[in-house]
């Protein structure tokens, strides 16, 4: 018989080495579903992993965009972990980083076609407002009225992706595009594009922005008695009580960083990689990016790690699509594995697992 | 930089078909597809995959081709396509008009690459076409087909997203419904989505409840199909021919038709006569064609429906030919007069007879 034994405190070791065998599992299962699907589960997994990096054909092309995929998704994620540690669950980003791409585009727009150097700062700034705002509403509705900000942070996503369709179909369209949806091209136009830094890495300004985050998370959560508060809030919400820490400051306080950071993501992906608003702007950064968290295990530089590993099984798995013909389905539930295996192993940091019959069973 | 990054490219390329040997041996004609869902939607990405696959048929050995599945439309896009090209793709068809940026951004980059960007209107370089059919035809012969169904008077159509390309198919449908049936009212639900089969289904139940006994869809999935079933009521296959639903509810379908129109430009590109052009086909050319009525339909009304097919083939009928008068009772086009291509293409506004809003 196997029972789970609660272990006095998480494993270090487990927490540590779980992300890594989640990783090993999923190229295990996955080989198995790419054999199944009469593909070389070898090869398919050489595709997925190596190829965007050391491919002669594309990786001097794949590396730089793994920065620019992982990018958006380190900067959410960093923001979501803080809440997340505190018990606090933004699943709402996507949302957020709709508003705020919608708000730092409009801000942009209206000062169309003025070149003015201040407009981008300008555009990064209300892009970070409108994420902040759109998290308020869930942050607000939880400490006044008790409502549970898991669903109204999911909600609002429905309603940001409605009036996404509404901005890119009507009030942010562009003029000249003969009543065709989408606003103008951002990333063209000086003054509000989000450009490549150095030629040929892939480094616009959200990559560098989440940089930035990374450390300042990790400053945040280990020099910082902020740091402590959301630490001890999500550990013992009880003691942090006792401590001082006032439970309605740290709930708007996660959610509102973790708000400006995705809406700030959404602002540089509509500047640069996207370049305009339009009905389907957002693809899925603000849900992944929470895969992303867990995956670093809430961690600064574990998310760093994840994001860029996240990344690589995108721009792997299109390689793998072109090269190997495997569906992009396929891909998806490969990527759905590795949450799957990783929140499975969890289990591990926090259980131990004992063998033969438990002395309290009856 | 930029030529260097081309060197590169093309030095990368060439590596590539050297080492790409056991794959190709006689070095084929890459062709690529992107397409924004997936091929098994029986939608519109499906359809576009009826064409790669008629490609393929056509020229055999001398075309190798490739697809990308389910791409997002925004940041991912231009990655995808540039990958693609990476790959040894020679000639690249984009099938949503959410590539267009990305099209043109990649096609700057890569002059020796054909583009062909579906629905869009920018071809920024000369290796850019765009191409697009004219699905108002359709929507004329099946509306006409609705406005004589209809026992309700009532029919439903589920709008995509209210851009000029779906408010053109509701007015095409709308007026030939009117013109065999002065009582027939059309009732629009939006979407807001292309494929999404819960939504779509909701859709159509929410037009049942209204009254609808005729449902026409601009959305993508065969969910309204289902709905429509259940119901008892007729509907029109959308972009495939969702034969699977015949002979009712479904009496007859919109399809597209892209095989001909990809293996004409592939062979273009293959000898060298290839241009940068817009292509807009309707029926003629067989661009979109009419599935299969079915006997649910009476008689004289399919003859009369080919009748209509014929003549818009023929380029004897436009669908748009006046007197219209636009939704606000001023007038559109005079006796006789036919629509032009330019205010189609940015057709914003509902004709006369239609109730509701476009929305905001």
């Amino acid at each position: 018989m196997i029972r789970l034994e609660k272990r006095p405190t998480p494993s270090r070791f487990w927490s540590l080495s779980t992300p890594v065998i989640a990783v090993i599992l999923t190229m295990i299962a996955g080989g198995l579903m790419f054999a199944a699907l009469g593909q070389d589960p070898v090869e398919a997994i050489r595709v997925i992993f190596w190829d965007p990096l050391f491919h002669p054909q594309f990786a001097s092309y794949s590396r730089p965009q793994l920065l620019v995929k992982a990018g958006p998704l380190i900067l959410i994620a960093i923001g979501l972990s803080l809440g997340f540690r505190a018990g606090i669950w933004n699943i709402g980003a996507e949302g957020q980083y709709i508003i705020g791409a919608i708000c730092g585009a409009a801000f942009g727009l209206a000062l169309y076609p003025s070149e003015n150097i201040l407009i981008f700062p300008g555009m990064v700034i209300v892009g970070a407002l409108g994420g902040w705002a759109w998290a308020m509403i869930p942050g607000i509705l939880k400490t006044r009225f008790r409502t549970n900000e898991i669903l109204v942070s999911l909600l609002l996503v429905y309603v940001a992706e409605a009036i996404l369709a509404s901005a890119a179909t009507n009030w942010l369209r562009n003029p000249e595009a003969r009543g065709f949806p989408g606003s103008r091209n951002l990333a063209r136009h000086p003054g509000t594009d989000n450009p490549e830094l150095i030629a040929g890495t892939g480094m616009h300004w959200g990559v560098v922005a989440a940089f930035i985050a990374v450390i300042a998370a990790y400053v945040l959560l280990n020099r910082h008695v902020l740091g402590y508060q959301i630490k001890l809030a999500g550990q013992a919400p009880r003691a942090a009580r006792f401590a001082g820490v006032e439970p309605t400051r740290l709930v708007l306080l996660c959610l509102g960083v973790s708000g400006a950071l995705a809406g700030m993501a959404g602002l540089f992906e509509v500047s640069g990689p996207a370049g305009q608003i339009s009905i389907d702007f957002n693809s899925g950064y603000g849900f992944t990016a929470i895969i992303v968290a867990f995956l670093g295990r809430l961690h600064p530089v574990g998310i760093l790690l994840a994001g860029l590993l996240m990344a690589l099984t995108y721009i792997g798995g299109e390689l793998a699509q072109l090269m190997l013909g495997v569906p992009a389905p396929a891909i998806q539930a490969f990527q759905g594995m590795l949450l799957f295996f990783l929140l499975a192993l969890d289990v591990l940091s926090n259980f131990r697992i004992r063998f033969g019959t438990g002395r309290a069973a009856a | 930089m930029k030529s260097i990054t081309k060197l590169l490219a093309s030095a990368a390329l060439a590596t590539a078909t050297l080492a790409g040997a056991a794959t190709a041996q006689d070095d084929p004609f890459q062709v690529g597809f992107i397409y924004v869902g997936s091929v098994g939607d029986l939608g519109w990405t499906y359809e576009h995959d009826q064409g790669r696959l008629a490609v393929e048929e056509h020229f055999g050995d001398a075309v190798e081709t490739v697809y990308l599945e389910n791409v997002p439309e925004g940041a991912d896009a231009e990655r995808a396509i540039t990958q693609m090209i990476l790959g040894g793709a020679d000639m690249v068809f984009t099938t949503s008009f959410g590539y267009m940026d990305p099209t043109n951004a990649v096609a700057a980059q890569f002059p020796d690459v054909y583009f062909e960007h579906a629905t869009g209107y920018r071809r920024d370089t000369p290796n850019v076409s765009t191409y697009s059919a004219r699905f108002y035809e359709g929507r004329a012969v099946i509306g006409h087909i609705a406005g004589h169904m209809t026992e309700s008077n009532i029919i439903g159509y589920i709008g995509s997203y209210p851009i000029p390309e779906v408010i053109r198919g509701i007015n095409s449908a709308f007026l030939h419904a009117r013109e065999v049936n002065p009582d027939v009212e059309m009732r629009v639900v939006w979407a807001y989505t292309w494929f999404d089969p819960a939504a779509e289904a909701d859709a159509a139940q929410a037009l049942i409840d209204a009254g609808a006994d005729v449902i026409m869809q601009h959305t993508d999935s065969t969910a309204p199909q289902t709905v429509a079933q259940e119901a008892g009521i007729i509907s029109f296959g959308q972009a495939s021919d969702m034969y699977q639903f015949a002979p009712a509810p479904r009496v007859a379908s919109i399809i597209d038709n892209w095989a001909p129109y990809y293996i004409a430009r592939v062979e273009a590109a293959m000898n060298g006569t290839w241009e940068s052009m817009d292509t807009w086909d309707g029926i003629g050319p067989g661009m979109v064609e009419i599935g299969e009525m079915t006997d649910a339909i009476p008689e004289e009304v399919r003859a009369s429906a080919t009748e209509m097919m014929e003549a818009i083939a023929a380029g004897e009928y436009h669908p748009f030919t006046g007197p219209i008068n636009r939704q606000d009772g001023t007038a559109w086009l005079a006796e006789g007069e036919v629509a032009d291509d330019g205010t189609l293409a940015g057709m914003d506004f509902y004709v006369e007879g239609l109730t509701g809003e476009i929305p905001n």
